[in-house]
């Protein structure tokens, strides 16, 4: 143990303990003793800096299941580090910000913090481990905690929804990445993602290379909200605003991301890779941004721009792959500069959207909605709120001078030099990467401006309003100035992220670039000259705000399309569709008709044994080791065929119960014929026993009516109990052409007298070599005998009721 | 002989599972009867018919016919008498109750 894994198990410690605090300090926030736990971490991390700069990573190793390679590895390098520090940090704010959002008379705050701690713990998991199960396992934990935080007001249906749709989604995407998973292991032998890096070289035209890549990316894509498995996303915002500024926005829906970087050693590369990441990212850019302005809640808003954004950074991510095709040189560097976009804006983005989220939530808490259409005018109300919105959306959009105006920036920079690449066909699709990440742009431009200006600017309209809006209290605004004032910060002086943060993680995104010693180059600056990019952005300033002013005229373009088309429409009917499709089937052969089930048994078993048979070539009759026929056995043989044969025709109770009668006692005789007297002697008593307990019981039964089914079933009935009597004949004759060793009948032969002292073979055989099941069988008439008389006996005061309700208070 | 015994033994069956598969409560317990008898006749079969003496010592004989198979068969007579009554009671207070012996009428609910 070290302390890395006390780090990941402490949230966890705490989070049992938070209820315990809700009951016995009823009179202090828990969130107060919460607020610690991130706070500690957070500044542990921050100590870890210098170490993970010099490249010195932390690594420690609990086993776990040795005897299946399975170890709680921990290892701290610098992509862990970024990811540890915004799980920490943004944690230590959020629960600040949530202590002043909750109520803690009003809500189940214990609960909450339970949740928001098992998430805290599951998610430093998952960037903190080493071993690929491990991280699944935190994974699967950080969908099951994000499902409890969505539903966190269980009682709104909306939140029940959202809830069970992220579950499904991520859960699902989760199995993918399990099977991905398994397909490493399979490859190269081991789960530890180091070990996994070191043999990336093998591994490249494996059988199992694409599968597992296309698998992991599934489970990458789904967590990260990339399209089309980005719909949970919007659905999710039914969360408290906390939730969803720290699950929704800044650190879950970046584990995929995390994913993706961490496994680029691995699959970086290959142009499959390349393609799948890129093409996905940019595609998910375009929609989230697009879709974003079609919404009116802010959260919704919010949740596209978050899509849309976590879209960029997997471009980037997908372009800086490239530079592990093109390997240590000019060419691979230019890529190199993807890597380091997509580490800078994954940071920008969890400041800036983490705050906006917080900024949404201040003015729901003192408006009483999100709704833009009623909202407005509250600048002057709201002036700090104002600011911190201001700087965030002016961040999001990408001017200057926030950190967003940076990594948009060098965002145009790798898709401009991904337009010029001459490798994985980009020679035909690359001039889209520009195009598209230009349009995506310029709609993320605008939805900026209507999440700030719509909101805060324009006329105010205190009466669709529920409360008197006013300035939030000042503990609620202490976590988004912080994170705003971060935006300002890493926008001024950039560099300060540059040697601490960003280039050690780029040296553990693209281990194979980096001979030892050796180290990126990482400047980032405000101003780099009249490059294609300055000029981008400044057509981005002049089409959005051009766009945005028009608004009213084309906005009634979404309505051009129809909800039908949506991906929520297809995930809504697929659902219902498997639902009903699964009720279908199951209805149509579970009937409960009991004919039903034994058609089934008896044609499956008819079926199977008769083409396995003949499959196998195991039907053969050998005639030589037969016994020789007597006229005696075949005359007693077809009287009993006959009386057998007759019972079906027969409609009445009287001559049925002969005939099966008849069908005993022959085979009474026949057990003479066949030399088995006590056989014989049994078979007859219980025949008669029978027949007279038939007797007894068929004088109260009701008279056998011919049978009344259609005459299809009959046909069926036929073909299939003749198929279940063919298929025993020719089993029984195979069966009994082939054997393969003497019967031990010797032993007993011989044996009887010596070792047990009796004559009678059968007795001997039944009470003492075989004695334990004459003893059973005794149990068995025991047990059937007391379950005939509690039958008999045994009665309830009245019927069951046919409708509903038990009667077990009765009783 | 074998051969006969085994097409005696498939029409046991057949007639068996006819019954099985109908909608009267009584054949089918008449078909588990009927099948039963089948199932006792294949395993005599499958021991071999080659006659012998009678597996009893004192008669002093080199050749007797296989013991086992007879026990097994014992005990299976006695197990499906068993068997056999219990389900017949079983019938007869269903009958009782329910005021009806067809199977298609026995069909659960939908709502279970």
């Amino acid at each position: 143990m070290s302390l890395l894994h006390f780090a990941i198990l402490i949230p966890f410690v705490v989070a049992a303990a938070a209820p315990l605090f809700y009951k016995y300090i009823p009179k202090v926030h828990t969130g107060w003793f919460v607020l610690p736990v991130p706070l500690y971490l957070f500044v542990y991390f921050l100590m870890q800096l210098s170490t993970v700069r010099t490249g010195d990573g932390v690594q420690a190793t609990v086993p776990w299941i040795p005897s299946l390679d399975i170890a709680f590895t921990v290892v701290l390098d610098g992509l862990s580090l970024i990811f540890a520090l915004l799980i920490t940090g943004i944690g230590a704010l959020v629960v600040l910000y949530s202590i002043y959002y909750l109520d803690k008379d009003k809500e189940a705050i214990h609960r909450f913090y339970l949740y928001l701690l098992l998430f805290m713990g599951a998610m430093l998991g998952v960037v903190l481990s080493d071993n690929l199960v491990v991280l699944y396992g935190f994974w699967e934990l950080t969908s099951l905690s994000s499902f409890l935080l969505i539903a966190f007001w269980y009682r709104r249906t909306k939140s029940r929804y959202g809830a069970q749709k992220s579950m499904l989604i991520t859960v699902f995407g989760g199995f993918a990445m399990l099977a991905g998973i398994i397909l490493l292991y399979l490859m190269t032998g081991t789960f530890s993602i180091r070990e996994i890096i070191a043999q990336a070289g093998a591994l490249p035209g494996q059988d199992l290379f694409l599968p597992a890549m296309i698998l992991l990316l599934i489970g990458a894509f789904t967590k990260s909200a990339q399209f089309p498995f980005h719909i949970w996303l919007p659905d999710a915002m039914e969360a408290p605003t906390p939730v969803s500024s720290y699950l929704h926005s800044a650190t879950m829906v970046k584990a995929g991301l995390y994913l993706v970087a961490r496994l680029t050693p691995v699959f970086g590369g290959a142009a499959e890779w390349f393609w799948l990441v890129s093409a996905v990212g940019l595609l998910t850019l375009l929609w989230g941004s697009v879709s974003a302005i079609r919404h009116t809640d802010l959260k919704a808003i919010l949740a596209f721009s978050t899509i849309s954004q976590l879209g960029l950074i997997m471009t980037l991510l997908g372009l800086g792959s490239a530079a592990l095709y093109y390997g240590i040189g000019d060419a691979g560097n230019v890529y190199v500069i993807a890597i380091t976009a997509a580490v800078f804006h994954l940071i920008n983005h969890a400041t800036f959207k983490g705050a906006l989220f917080m900024v949404v939530g201040i003015v729901d808490h003192e408006t009483g909605t999100r709704d833009i259409r009623y909202l407005g005018g509250l600048m002057t109300l709201m002036p700090v709120s104002f600011t911190m919105a201001l700087i965030g959306t002016f961040s999001m959009a990408g001017i200057p001078p926030f950190n967003g105006f940076l990594s948009k920036e060098m965002f145009f920079t790798a898709v401009l030099h991904a337009s010029q690449m001459d490798f994985f066909s980009m020679q035909t699709w690359g001039i889209l990467f520009p195009v598209l990440a230009w349009i995506a742009s310029v709609f993320t431009f605008i939805y900026s401006m209507i999440i700030v200006f719509k909101t805060f600017t324009g006329k105010f309209q205190p009466d669709k309003l529920d409360k008197t809006p006013h300035e939030a209290p000042v503990g609620m605004l202490i976590s988004p100035v912080i994170l705003v004032s971060l935006v300002v910060v890493f926008g001024l002086f950039p560099n300060i992220l540059s040697y601490t943060l960003i280039e050690p993680a780029m040296a553990s995104i693209l281990p194979s670039l980096l001979s030892p010693g050796d180290y990126f180059e990482v400047k980032i600056s405000m101003w780099h000259g009249w490059q294609p990019e300055l000029f981008m952005t400044l057509g981005i300033f002049i089409l959005g705000t051009l766009l945005y002013l028009s608004l009213r005229s084309w906005r009634s373009v979404y309505q051009l399309i129809p909800e039908k088309w949506s991906l929520n429409h297809l995930y809504d009917s697929g659902l219902k569709l498997l639902e009903r499709g699964s009720l279908g089937i199951t209805r149509t052969y579970m009937t409960g008709s009991i004919r039903q089930y034994f058609v089934y048994i008896f044609g499956f078993f008819a079926i199977i044994l008769l083409y396995s048979l003949f499959k196998l070539g195991a039907f053969q009759i050998t005639a030589d080791s037969y016994a020789e026929i007597s006229v005696y056995e075949v005359l007693l043989l077809a009287a009993m065929i006959f009386a057998a044969v007759a019972i079906p025709f027969v409609n009445s109770r009287l001559t049925a119960i002969i005939l099966l009668g008849a069908v005993g006692y022959l085979m009474t005789t026949f057990f003479v014929v066949l030399r088995a007297p006590d056989l014989a002697l049994t078979q007859m008593i219980v025949e008669t026993v029978s027949v007279t307990l038939f007797l007894l019981c068929f004088y109260h039964l009701p008279k056998l009516k011919k049978e009344i089914s259609a005459p299809k079933f009959k046909i069926t009935n036929l073909i299939i109990s003749i198929g279940v009597g063919v298929t025993v004949t020719l089993l029984a004759l195979s069966a009994n052409g082939s054997r393969l060793f003497d019967p031990i009948a010797d032993f007993f032969i011989k044996e009887s007298y010596n070792l047990a002292g009796g004559n009678n073979m059968v007795n001997v055989i039944l009470a003492d070599f075989r004695g334990f099941d004459t003893w059973l069988e005794v149990m068995v008439l025991g047990v059937a005998s007391l379950g005939i008389y509690s039958l008999i006996k045994l009665r309830m005061a009245e019927p069951l009721p046919l409708e509903g309700g038990s009667k077990r208070e009765d009783q | 002989m074998e051969i006969l015994m085994s097409i005696a033994v498939g029409v046991l069956f057949a007639v068996g599972t006819y019954l099985i598969l109908t909608r009267s409560l009584i054949r089918i317990i008449l078909g588990t009867t009927l099948l039963t008898h089948g199932v006792h006749l294949l395993l005599l079969t499958m021991a071999g018919l080659k006659t012998g003496g009678v597996p009893l010592l004192g008669e002093q004989l080199t050749n007797y016919t296989d013991p086992l198979p007879q026990a097994l068969i014992l005990t299976s007579i006695v197990i499906s008498f068993g068997v056999t009554s219990f389900f017949f009671v079983l019938a007869y207070r269903a009958y009782q109750e329910l005021g009806t012996d067809d199977m298609e009428q026995l069909r659960g609910r939908d709502d279970e």
